[in-house]
């Protein structure tokens, strides 16, 4: 209907006006306040953050060299980040845990961008803890003796962790988990991790290509053996058995 | 026992420096090199002394797709036949708007070549993850599809007529994180127009 009755009309001069004399009140407020930091160059507001790299750029080469944590990390970790936060702008799931909001978007077509966006913004801060400098190879203390009684040894649990990593065909994550007091070995596709489950992350190895192909472009199984020899932070995955 | 060999390694339909500087010589050394072979190496490993070997890449694609028990069988043989049919998608001096009969279905199908361009560029973006993205005729119409990993239109009961490799490995050494760029670069100046008018029938 195009016709305003009176009502309309004055009903629409008293909202203008009532804004009109908000935003004059805040004024000087506003302008009393200290000055806030530049808004273009601030990251989008969101439940997301790009946490620093617990290293320097440099620490884990030459398994994994700074050319690929530039863009791994500098470029991939952060549009997800920034992708993750746009998406969920205005959505209730905003104020939610990652577990909550990876449970309530699984497996929705129209919630894709949510679910893949904030799965490896998680994936990708569990990767950069999973590695230190100067780790890997078989681990000693209490994930030592959980690796004996759960999976037959090292040697055992770095057969199947290799087979789970270099069998996850396309782009995925190799993972060490809990299930409910036993040690698996499970691989996810694309952005999938085991929050939406009853398995507890304890480490995992990120096979997306993008991950090693710099440094090792098709030799997928090369990166693996590099990454159990030399990079495993056995000390993150014993921390998160709880 | 058959001792045939269903898939090869077909040669490359041009020199491997000829799709230069949108997809270099390094790229096409490891995936046509290493990984296109794999698959083919692959494929006929797990195919060996089953009642598949022998058959059409096209037949075997069909018959265990959706298999879980296949999986392997599937996921090497139809990523034989996607990478024969992208090389044979692109060209040097390829790419821009098409013209004859594809260039007619184009602009029929998607309203011009710039929406055609745009939903072939939103359908490979989006493909999370490695996969492909597809130009393929469908009841006499054209179509812009994406799919996942090794899935291809056979199944599907559609015609491919174009393809282009979204897996990270097509385009990391080249474009890195920027996906968009390569697939800009690609059809600006690599599309096989004539590929896809042939593939019509």
């Amino acid at each position: 209907m195009s016709h305003l009755s009176r009502r309309d009309v004055l009903a629409a001069s008293l909202a203008g006006a009532a804004v009109g004399a908000l935003a004059v009140r805040s004024l000087p407020s506003f302008a009393a306040e200290p000055a806030a930091p530049t808004a273009p160059t601030a990251p989008p507001a969101g439940p997301l953050v790009l946490a620093p790299l617990p290293y320097a750029d440099t620490a884990l080469a030459p398994v994994i060299s700074q050319n690929t944590l530039s863009f791994h990390y500098g470029k991939h970790h952060k549009a997800y980040v920034d992708n993750g936060n746009k998406a969920l702008a205005g959505s209730s799931l905003a104020q939610k845990s990652i577990p909550e909001i990876l449970r309530a978007t699984a497996g929705k077509p129209d919630q894709t961008a949510i679910y893949n966006n904030v799965g490896q913004a998680w994936n990708h801060d569990f990767y950069w803890k999973s590695m230190k400098a100067a780790g890997g190879g078989a681990p000693t203390g209490r994930m030592g003796d959980r690796l004996k009684a759960d999976l037959g040894g090292y040697d055992a649990f770095r057969a199947v962790f290799t087979k789970a990593a270099t069998g996850r065909f396309g782009s995925g994550w190799a993972w060490l988990v809990d299930t409910n007091g036993k040690l698996e070995i499970v691989d996810t596709p694309n952005a999938d991790n085991p929050l939406t489950t009853d398995k507890k992350p304890l480490l995992v190895l990120d096979v997306w290509e993008h991950a090693y192909y710099l440094d090792y472009q098709n030799r997928r199984a090369d990166y693996v053996g590099a990454w159990l020899d030399k990079l495993v932070n056995w000390e993150f995955a014993e921390a998160n058995l709880g | 026992m058959s001792t045939v060999t269903t898939l090869s390694l077909p040669t490359l339909p041009y020199a491997d420096t000829a799709l230069a500087p949108v997809i270099s010589a390094n790229t096409l050394s490891f995936h046509y090199g290493k990984h296109h072979k794999a698959y083919v190496d692959n494929g006929n490993k797990l195919l060996a002394g089953t009642d598949l070997e022998g058959r059409s890449m096209e037949e075997i694609v069909k018959a265990t797709y959706g298999k879980a028990d296949k999986a392997g069988i599937f996921n090497n043989v139809a990523q034989v036949w996607n990478h024969d049919f992208y090389w044979l998608s692109m060209r040097p001096g390829g790419g821009g708007a098409p013209t004859g009969r594809i260039g007619e279905l184009i602009n029929s199908s998607f309203g011009g070549y710039d929406a055609f361009k745009t939903e072939l560029t939103q359908a490979a973006m989006t493909q999370f993850g490695s996969g492909w993205a597809w130009l393929v005729s469908e009841g006499g119409k054209l179509k812009v599809t994406k799919t996942p990993n090794a899935e291809n239109p056979l199944p599907h009961g559609q015609t491919p007529l174009l393809t282009i490799d979204v897996w990270e490995h097509a385009y990391y050494l080249d474009f890195q994180n920027r996906r968009a760029d390569y697939v800009a670069a690609w059809l600006e100046k690599l599309v096989n127009w004539e590929f896809a008018e042939k593939n019509l029938g």
